[in-house]
């Protein structure tokens, strides 16, 4: 798609960055010492750590990715929104009091505070960082695809612009500021994300989703032998076809403009479809013309609405609950990519495909969970799921926030208003996905911006508020990244580590010279990644999260028998084999430009065999090792 | 020179920290067989998710926006027994280090 910036949008989004580079000022010359700097002096409120913990954890993989997942793939999409949020009870319950009890700055500090082990403080530092990129790469990625259709930028502006705004609210103020950016960016999301999910639902379900939609054309097609020879339009001309997999596409040309057709070979029916096509040559073609010829549209709109058995044209001022009903009784147009080599061009169509409404809103249209799926597509599945719910009680840039408040029943309350302001946040997931499905707004090649342009159908100033936020989102979470990675590099592996015994001084300067080498390297990885969905990589941070933390968390509190080089082993376990896994998975094949069948694991998240794994090394090691290196006396939690 | 102990110091009973933690790990189980009961019906019995159930809307939007309320519900169950026991033993006695920011 082609986006240009209007004056609002941009004059919205510099206030934005503004007011959050404000804050950092602010904050910047009152914070001097190690604590400030890291654990924001331990002074937060209770109430406003937590809404800073939804600012932290809803990030561009929840606004952006989720809300585009749930576009192109209804229910499974919100999977992640379910599993993202289930994650927190795990943190709520077994995590968050005793960490707090245990810890000063960094989650190592908890893992360590009954060793004082060299080898913890080492793995915990390194697990902090491998999982904080991961996590930086979605949110760069997100505020690629923001500048686009924001600012007309391109996307690598987009990423510089976030990595530079970023490491300098951390490098000033550190996790002060970081927690008001947070805040101030957690309050903006779910108001405004309300408001658009009231203005979704009240505009309510219709077969045109605006007067402007393009109307995708059908002809007849006169087959002989199972091919093309003429369509019902004489001015069109068959130009060729291909088949395979019990596809049958079909290129017309009309008044020069080559374009791609989709046949319904039971009723001969050919549906305009949506097209890139790249020329030998390298000339990129959108529906047969180039790019600003403005003849690729954006899509997804209604086949049929059905209100209590009746179909009708459309229904508006629904309610919550009837709009998610008209939805599960009609039919949708989705749009299939899928990509083949014509001649000497390659081609990437998008044919539509009717689903009736009811399987949007169950599983199966992205996980292959359904009759005739196979045993790894199943596995991959529950291997999300598993990743999701344990990961986040793991995440480090969640951790740390647990010291920026006085005392462990704080840090229970904030968990408990952060559970409510991200399952209500979640829950707006589901009708803002939806909305966007139907809406005609959906830029196939982005699902990222599918909030965004749902924002847009309502007029220019939404847009440019929601957008504005979006960005403000990506910067409160990779704001917390850069916070954790920088207390990973300066506090675990630098004074405690190497034992260079900083000074308070000298460390805060360590973690702000931490800061600016993690937001050069998230810059880059944010290049290099572009296109990717945003919720999709972010799943793969909770499963190392998962893998390499979680055990160690977990047993540390529940098993007496529990050793540092237990420790040590399994976060060192959890990290090569999380990792090996993803980078030998069919999605990450593919995205060496092999293919994915050659991949040598079959699941694209490695939670199902890495977690498990992580928990056999602890107990195995810290068996082998126990009369040497058990911790003295108790478990910390339990008898 | 550093310390790793937490920032701030707190006083709180054995019995405090072993009611809180039965509690919550009693409502940790609970909360799992529900998430687990939801990931094994998506997996083995996909089509039994597209049942309408309730107001019109299938066991899949029904359960999956029930598994966030349901977090939140027992989250605040779990805060109220913890700060009625809190209140009733009134062990927490919290002092903040002096440290400066």
């Amino acid at each position: 798609m082609i986006y240009t910036a209007s004056p609002l949008a941009v004059g919205i989004f510099f206030s934005v960055v503004a007011m959050v580079l404000g804050i950092s000022f602010y904050f910047g010359r009152k914070t001097k010492s190690a604590k400030g700097y890291f654990a924001a002096g331990g002074t937060i409120h209770w109430s406003v750590n937590g809404i800073a913990f939804a600012g932290d954890y809803l990030s561009a993989a929840s606004f952006l990715g989720i809300c585009g997942m749930i576009a192109f793939a209804g229910f499974d999409g919100f999977l992640y929104s379910i599993g993202y949020l289930a994650g927190w009870v795990v943190a709520l319950f077994v995590v968050a009091e005793p960490l707090k009890r245990m810890g000063k700055f960094t989650f190592a500090d908890a893992l360590d505070s009954k060793f004082n082990s060299k080898g913890i403080r080492l793995m915990a530092a390194i697990s902090t960082l491998i999982v904080s990129i991961f996590y930086l790469i979605p949110q760069m990625v997100g505020a690629g695809a923001l500048v686009t259709p924001l600012l007309g930028l391109p996307h690598w502006v987009g990423v510089v612009m976030v990595g530079g705004i970023v490491t300098f609210i951390v490098t000033t103020a550190g996790m002060k500021s970081t927690t008001y950016v947070q805040f101030l960016k957690g309050t903006l999301l779910i108001i405004f994300s309300f408001i658009l999910v009231l203005l979704v639902v009240g505009r309510g379900v219709h077969n045109e989703p605006s007067e402007s939609y393009h109307e995708f054309i059908t002809l007849q097609a006169e087959l002989s032998g199972g091919s093309v020879t003429a369509v019902s339009d004489p001015s069109y001309i068959v130009e060729g076809e291909y088949i395979e997999n019990g596809h049958h596409f079909v290129k017309l040309n009309r008044d020069s403009i080559s374009s791609w057709w989709n046949l319904d070979a039971e009723t001969s029916t050919l549906t305009e479809a949506l097209s890139i096509v790249t020329l030998a040559d390298g000339t990129v073609l959108y529906n047969g013309a180039p790019k600003d010829e403005h003849l690729f549209y954006s899509v997804g709109n209604m086949h049929e609405v059905t209100v209590n058995g009746e179909q009708v044209e459309g229904v508006s001022g629904l309610n919550a609950i009837s709009f998610l009903a008209v939805i599960q009784e009609s039919e949708v147009v989705r749009f299939i990519s899928d990509v083949f080599t014509f001649g000497d061009e390659r081609v990437r169509i998008w044919y539509q495909e009717i689903t009736p409404g009811n399987e949007i809103l169950s599983p199966g249209l992205k996980f292959h969970i359904d009759e005739g799926s196979s045993f790894a597509d199943k596995m991959n599945f529950i291997s999300l799921m598993l990743a999701l719910f344990f990961g986040t009680a793991a995440l480090p840039h969640v951790l740390i926030r647990y010291y920026t408040v006085p005392t462990p029943a704080d840090a229970r309350k904030s968990t408990i208003v952060a559970i409510a302001a991200i399952g209500f946040f979640y829950i707006l997931t589901l009708y803002m996905g939806l909305g966007a499905m139907i809406s005609g707004v959906l830029d196939v090649e982005s699902s990222n911006m599918s909030a965004p342009l749902l924002a847009q159908s309502f007029g220019t100033l939404m847009f440019a508020v929601i957008s504005a936020i979006a960005f403000a989102t990506v910067l409160g979470t990779v704001s917390g990244l850069i916070v954790a990675s920088s207390g990973a590099v300066a506090h675990d592996f630098i004074d405690t580590f190497l034992g260079k015994k900083l000074s308070d001084h000298k460390k805060v300067i360590a973690g702000k010279l931490a800061a600016v080498g993690t937001g050069i390297i998230a810059i880059l990885l944010g290049i290099a990644f572009k296109g990717m969905n945003v919720a999709y990589l972010v799943g793969l941070a909770f499963a190392i999260a998962a893998s390499a933390n979680l055990p160690s968390i977990l047993m540390l509190l529940f098993w007496k028998k529990t050793t540092a080089k237990g420790i040590t082993a399994s976060v060192t376990a959890g990290i090569i084999s999380a990792v090996g896994l993803i980078l030998l998975s069919p999605s990450m094949f593919m995205r060496y430009g092999l293919e994915a069948s050659a991949a040598p694991f079959p699941l694209d998240n490695p939670g199902i065999v890495s977690i498990p794994l992580s928990f056999a090394v602890l107990i195995i090691v810290s068996l082998m090792t126990g009369d040497r290196d058990r911790t003295k006396g108790t478990p910390l939690l339990s008898d | 020179m550093m310390n790793h102990g937490p920032a701030v110091e707190y006083h709180e009973s054995d019995e405090l920290l072993k009611y809180k933690q039965k509690a919550g790990l009693r409502l940790f189980f609970i909360y799992s067989a529900i998430y687990a009961i939801f990931v094994i019906l998506n997996t083995a019995f996909p089509r039994m998710m597209e049942s309408v159930i309730l107001f019109g809307l299938n066991l899949a939007i029904v359960y999956g926006v029930g598994l966030i309320v349901i977090a939140i519900l027992l989250g605040l169950i779990y805060n109220r027994q913890c700060t009625k026991m809190e209140k009733r033993l009134d062990s927490t006695d919290v002092k903040t280090e002096g440290g400066s920011e």
